[in-house]
């Protein structure tokens, strides 16, 4: 499968990545030639082979169910949370109007 | 007076305990090493030569009291520019997150700061750690120390992408730094600058306060300059962090204490498909070299086959693409980072332009590529096919450790090339990870250690690969290779 200019278009839309026409028409020949070699996956056998999950066999654990258990990961950083924030408002993230 | 810039972990712990230097003035000379080659080497991102005195400072202050130094106690190091530094910016080498300043401490940092070690700065990296020569660094390039014999002077990648932390390790701007391994970036550019670079089994460090990549690939481990320092700084690196979803309920063996070089009873595993056609002579001797120096060691050599080898890294181009894409989809311009806002530009459009913005070329590509593997109607021809592959990847190590304990193979397929030689063809820039990235994809503990020198001068890396949570039989055998190869050389110093 090879991919065209109104795909690769799409893909970044999809992204989120503004892609200026140079650098859209630069993209689809890389983006060919890195699809094009991993096509070669397509000739292995993978009849009854599980896709991998977990590569090394572990257990997903759930915490105890209690307020700020580890309080670093618990709530009330507020502030810090905030402190890398391009915009910071009245204590939240300000974004531009999404509303009209 | 010793060049206390000579020594590593082990002798820099045992003289700051055994009264023979202080901390601090380990941490002064490595300080002005650091200074020195800056210009030059650009190693860092942001030198922190304050934190290291004042971890020396309180390490002398400890010893003076009596009270036990830790593990590493008074050994400053480098700290690759992915694990956030509560206080210092946290880069990951990109635009986006120039700037970004972490109000709290990655687990496997503030685990060496808790052992006695200091920092002497942010080190350097491919963006994202996403690359194989430190290129793809919004902070520029890294220099390798290492220089050709023949007197061209062609500046030199130092591998990637933990680039900035085996040229400061090489060129004793620090007897010690962090890297991450996602698909070769500690081993590779441990061998392209002499250096020995480990990666435990995937889970035994923690993730949390990691810059995210892959996530199913990403691990954390020391660069050092022999094998008995990477043991001790993985000790201290390990451990089960709660933070970390997949971290390894597991105890941290005492891999430093149990160092042993005898293979005796050992079987080393030389996997038939590695040996690939057109191999470069030089990384072909080398590989035979070790052969014979495990030989030696009392260890039986067994012919192993890896039968899915060569589709280890197109699987891996559609994983770990896959998995950044979905990673860095949290740079947005709302939370932390750069915020590209046009004039009257509404929310979606100031995604778009950030990331435009604050994202690298080759971060671009690879979070197209991973948009495209996990679109509707194409998930299951690339991404499904690849995790198979995966799997078929992990079952050929399994079934090589019923013929062998330890697989030994190069760990790059060359020498350190030179800055600029493979920038603008990311295909011959991933080949570079050939060796490497299976043992990403099956999660397995694995090693570099330096061999030896190539034709050129430049040294060359041998790889050891174990099963998962042998760490301490990879560390062994890399004991037995590094006390055979007896690699002493280092570059000479030109900076």
């Amino acid at each position: 499968m090879s991919v065209d200019t109104e795909t690769v278009a799409r893909i970044a839309a999809l992204a989120r990545i503004k892609l200026g026409e140079d650098e859209l028409a630069a993209m689809v020949p890389e983006l060919n030639a890195i699809l094009g070699w991993v096509e070669q996956l397509g000739e292995v056998d993978v009849t009854g082979i599980e896709p991998m999950t977990a590569v090394i066999e572990n257990h997903l654990r759930l915490r105890d169910d209690v307020i700020d258990a580890d309080p670093l990961t618990g709530g009330g950083k507020r502030g810090d949370v905030l402190a890398n924030a391009p915009a910071a408002e009245h204590g939240f993230y300000g974004v531009p109007k999404v509303i009209e | 007076m010793t060049d206390l810039t000579e020594l590593g972990v082990a002798a820099i712990r045992d003289g700051v305990a055994g009264g023979d230097f202080t901390a601090l003035e380990v941490a002064e000379a490595f300080n002005a090493n650091v200074a020195a080659a800056q210009s030059v080497l650009n190693a860092f991102i942001t030198p922190t030569p304050e934190k290291a005195i004042e971890a020396a400072q309180a390490v002398d202050a400890k010893r003076a009291s009596g009270e036990p130094l830790g593990k590493m106690g008074g050994v400053p190091i480098g700290m690759k520019d992915l694990f956030a530094t509560k206080g210092v910016q946290t880069s990951a080498a990109s635009h986006i997150l120039e700037g970004f300043t972490p109000e709290y401490e990655s687990t496997v940092s503030q685990k060496l700061w808790d052992a006695g070690a200091g920092m002497l700065g942010k080190l350097n990296l491919d963006q994202f750690a996403m690359g194989s020569s430190n290129e793809t660094s919004f902070f520029g390039d890294a220099i390798n120390p290492w220089r050709r014999n023949d007197g061209g002077n062609a500046a030199l990648a130092p591998g990637g992408s933990s680039g900035g932390s085996s040229t400061a390790v090489a060129a004793r701007l620090c007897p010690a730094a962090t890297g991450t391994d996602t698909g070769g970036s500690i081993r590779q550019p441990a061998a392209f600058t002499g250096i020995t670079g480990a990666k435990p089994t995937y889970g035994r460090c923690s993730r949390w306060g990691i810059v995210a990549f892959a996530s199913s690939l990403d691990q954390a481990g020391p660069m050092a300059r022999d094998v008995r320092d990477c043991a001790i700084m993985m000790e201290v690196m390990a451990g089960f962090d709660p933070k970390d979803s997949t971290s390894l309920e597991l105890d941290v063996p005492s891999w430093e204490a149990s160092l042993s070089p005898d293979m005796t009873g050992k079987r080393v595993g030389i996997p038939r498909e590695y040996r690939l056609d057109g191999m470069d002579a030089d990384v072909a001797k080398s590989w035979d070299d070790g052969i014979a120096w495990l030989k030696d060691a009392g260890a039986e050599i067994v012919d192993i086959s890896l039968p899915h080898t060569k589709y280890a890294l197109p699987a891996y181009y559609i994983i770990a693409p896959a998995e950044a894409s979905s990673n860095l989809a949290r740079y947005d311009g709302v939370r932390y980072g750069l915020r590209d806002l046009p004039e009257g530009a509404g929310l979606q459009d100031m995604y778009a332009a950030t990331r435009a913005a604050g994202f690298g070329a080759e971060v671009k590509r690879r979070i197209l590529i991973g948009t495209y593997v996990l679109s509707a109607g194409y998930y299951d021809a690339y991404y499904t096919q690849a995790q198979k592959v995966r799997t078929l990847i992990s079952h050929d190590f399994k079934n090589a450790w019923s013929l062998c304990d330890v697989a030994l193979a190069p760990t790059a397929p060359s020498a350190a090339f030179a800055l600029g030689d493979k920038s603008d063809d990311p295909l011959a820039m991933y080949l570079n990870d050939v060796y490497a990235v299976p043992a990403s994809l099956a999660g397995l503990p694995a090693m570099s250690v330096p061999a030896g020198l190539n034709s050129e001068g430049l040294p060359l890396g041998l790889q050891l690969i174990g099963r998962e949570f042998d760490e301490q039989g990879v560390l062994n055998a890399g004991l037995a290779l590094e006390q055979r190869a007896g690699f002493v050389a280092k570059p000479e110093k030109w900076w």
